[in-house]
């Protein structure tokens, strides 16, 4: 026996509860809401600004709306709040644009196409992930194919197509292409071969020192007087082609980032071992540069999806053309907090949504270069 | 801003150097197309709108149902583009378009170096006020120091200068996007007076919580006559479009409309009735359709007059008078030449 105080035997200490008033609800407020002069005011005058808010908010978006409704008009007799009648009677037009009602099951079936073929990109640990992934490659063609008809199907133009549909439709191929295109980019740019390099440094510059707005003024107008007369260049593919081109050029720069954090040593080592330059890239390089990009990568991802919104400004029916459109119906104009309300939901989800995924990639590839 | 009007002046620009990419014969490329490729604003009350239904109606997309109905006899034969007031121009000389009907002015210059032909005037507007009543102004003229809501970048900015200069009275200028932000600012009183075309002031105002402490001012500052348009260089494909507006005229003026031009087709007293639809003489061979074509198109859309009242009239929540917009006899402009 050890003539220690301690009752316990060593290693066996049980964790004590922490001292009274170092714990629990009362602390936590405390420490995280009064704990200064400054942390006092600040905590009353949110609270304030909360209190003023959140309630009439509430009562407008939930308490008092109105969730089924005929009109405008027919909503105001109901109640005093937001009218989500109207989205709700739109909600087809908001989703789906002008695709014909009895095609829209194409869409539908498109877009869980879509899930099964993003899933096993996403998510290294499906089952059978490399026979998904023939899937998924194949899949932009299914898409295409059942969006927009052919080969047995009816065609539906492109022109028919909006809503949240045609910003999903713009941010996934313009993630899914510039991505790749990007990486090249940025490859070539650090390029040893001179025309290759002079090339794409002149593309990125050139593509970045230019808004997308003037691209897509380009795509929309210019390129028609380009074309020879007659040939009918489909204005949603001139679209998606500078989308691509914008957002390529943007992560070209990011991927560069990551490419330069990447120790000379690294290139030297897979050279040593008998590498050849894309084997080099594709086995070592590559995979650590692109870990350390993901945040900027995801962040120009982020970009792009809400920058699709400008293609209402060259006459296509995106969720806000669609809003428009829609409000200018004498029936339900005046509507618009509604609409755009319901359309900043949807971004939000879906930027949101990317932000939590880049997290948890970062997370996964965490491998201790940096500490938390 | 001055980056867009630049490139809408680039645009143009392209405009003059190829403007003649017209193929030869729009009427036939339209047949053979099956569907009458219309250009059409992303959304104006009344003017151009998606129903619940989620199909373009208004009273501009029914200038498109009524070429539609004259040549195919079927509105719905129609492919609508939605336009830009900044792709318009270039949509329709690109021939993405084959005619444009969206609220748009005719002007010397479009009319003459953008190379398009206005074929008549299916609305006249002018630029107008309107001001809360409890202001308590009579005239446009007493709005000295006033702060306006002006959409940025249009003629009405240009027009309201104008009309300030002219008075010797000064405003603060509140520059707005759309005609939807104009609403929210005006309400929330961050500017006194909102201007733009008076029918676009009569739609806002309807939108409006309470529409009757809202005056428009008497004062209507500038001329806009809006029409439909084609592009220079196919005059056959310009005098359809034209012809099927004016039938829709003529219709009102003899009294024709979609309830009696049955009846009226199997041949009437009037021979100008007849004329018009295809009862006598072959008028649709002239342009290139069949006899029927002025009666599908007064069947399928209406009269000029069905037309205004179904979407922007007196019983409409936009509530427009028809003014200078009444036929010549009944005290306004509208006048189509003769069916002979």
């Amino acid at each position: 026996m050890s003539t220690s105080t301690s009752p316990y035997a060593p290693g066996e200490h049980p964790d004590e509860k922490p001292p009274i008033g170092q714990s629990g609800l009362v602390n936590w407020v405390y420490t995280n809401l009064f704990s200064s002069p400054f942390n006092i005011i600040l905590t009353l005058v949110t609270a304030y600004f909360l209190y003023k808010i959140l309630p009439p908010m509430f009562n407008w978006m939930f308490f008092d709306a109105v969730y089924v409704a005929d009109s405008r008009e027919h909503c105001r007799e109901l109640n005093s709040g937001a009218c989500w009648g109207f989205i709700g009677k739109r909600i087809g037009q908001f989703t789906y644009g002008f695709y014909p009602h009895e095609l829209r099951w194409r869409v539908n079936l498109t877009f869980l196409l879509f899930i099964v073929a993003v899933l096993p990109v996403l998510w290294d640990n499906m089952p059978k992930r490399r026979l998904m992934l023939w899937f998924s490659a194949l899949f932009p063609f299914i898409g295409f194919w059942l969006l927009s008809g052919g080969l047995g199907l009816e065609t539906v133009e492109t022109n028919k197509w909006g809503g949240f549909m045609l910003t999903m439709v713009i941010g996934v191929t313009g993630i899914a292409v510039s991505l790749p295109l990007g990486i090249l980019l940025a490859l070539g740019r650090q390029s040893d071969l001179h025309i290759i390099r002079w090339v794409c440094t002149g593309f990125i510059e050139f593509i970045r020192g230019v808004p997308l707005i003037t691209l897509l003024f380009v795509a929309s107008t210019m390129l028609n007087y380009f074309l020879p007369p007659g040939s009918n260049f489909d204005l949603l593919l001139r679209v998606l082609i500078m989308v691509v081109l914008f957002s390529a050029a943007y992560l070209a720069e990011v991927v560069r980032g990551g490419l330069q954090a990447i120790p000379k040593g690294q290139v030297e080592a897979a050279d040593a071992m008998g590498l050849k330059y894309w084997q080099s890239m594709r086995l070592v390089v590559l995979p650590q540069a692109l870990k350390i990009s993901i945040p900027g990568i995801v962040n120009t991802f982020i970009g792009l999806f809400k920058d699709s919104t400008l293609v209402v400004i060259i006459g296509l029916l995106d969720p806000l053309g669609i809003g428009r459109a829609s409000l200018s119906d004498t029936k339900w104009q005046g509507l618009s907090t509604e609409v755009y309300v319901f359309i900043a939901l949807f971004f939000f989800i879906c930027c949101f949504g990317m932000s939590r995924y880049s997290i948890y990639l970062e997370k996964k590839l965490h491998t201790g270069h940096s500490e938390e | 801003m001055s980056k867009l009007t630049k490139l809408a002046a680039g645009a143009a620009v392209a405009a003059l150097f190829a403007a003649n990419t017209s193929t030869a014969g729009t009427l036939d490329d339209v047949k053979a197309a099956g569907h009458v490729k219309c250009g059409i604003s992303t959304g104006v009350p009344g003017f151009a709108f998606t129903d619940d239904g989620g199909a373009w109606q208004g009273f501009d997309p029914a200038v498109c149902k009524a070429v539609a109905a004259a040549i195919f006899g079927d509105t719905s034969k129609v492919k609508y583009t939605t336009t830009t007031g900044k792709t318009r121009f270039t949509a329709l000389a690109s021939g993405e378009v084959d005619m444009l009907a969206r609220n748009t002015t005719w002007t010397f210059s479009r009319d003459t170096d953008l190379k398009l032909d206005f074929v008549g005037v299916n609305y006249y507007d002018g630029q107008g006020f309107m001001i809360p009543s409890e202001l308590g102004v009579e005239s446009a003229k007493d709005l000295d120091g006033a702060s306006v809501c002006i959409q940025t970048g249009t003629t009405t900015e240009l027009n309201l200068a104008d009309f300030f200069r002219t008075n010797g009275i000064s405003y603060e200028a509140v520059p707005i996007e759309t005609n939807d932000e104009a609403r929210t600012n005006y309400v929330a009183g961050r500017c006194d007076v909102y201007t733009t075309d008076a029918s676009g002031l009569a739609a806002t105002r309807s939108s409006l919580e309470d529409p009757a402490a809202h005056v428009l001012m008497p004062e209507i500052i500038s001329k806009e006559p809006l029409g439909p348009l084609v592009r220079h260089g196919d005059s056959e494909w310009a005098d359809i479009v034209r012809w099927t507006l004016n039938a829709m005229i003529t219709a009102e003026e003899l009294g024709v409309n979609s309830g009696n031009v049955d009846k009226m087709a199997t041949g009437t007293d009037n021979p100008e009735i007849n004329r018009l639809l295809g009862s006598e003489g072959d008028l649709g061979a002239m342009i290139g359709l069949d006899k029927a074509w002025a009666w599908r198109a007064i069947k399928m859309v209406g009269n000029y007059g069905e037309v205004f009242e179904q979407y922007i009239g007196a019983d409409t929540p936009i509530g427009l008078d028809r003014g200078l917009n009444a036929l010549w006899t009944q005290g306004g402009i509208l006048y189509s030449p003769p069916f002979r």
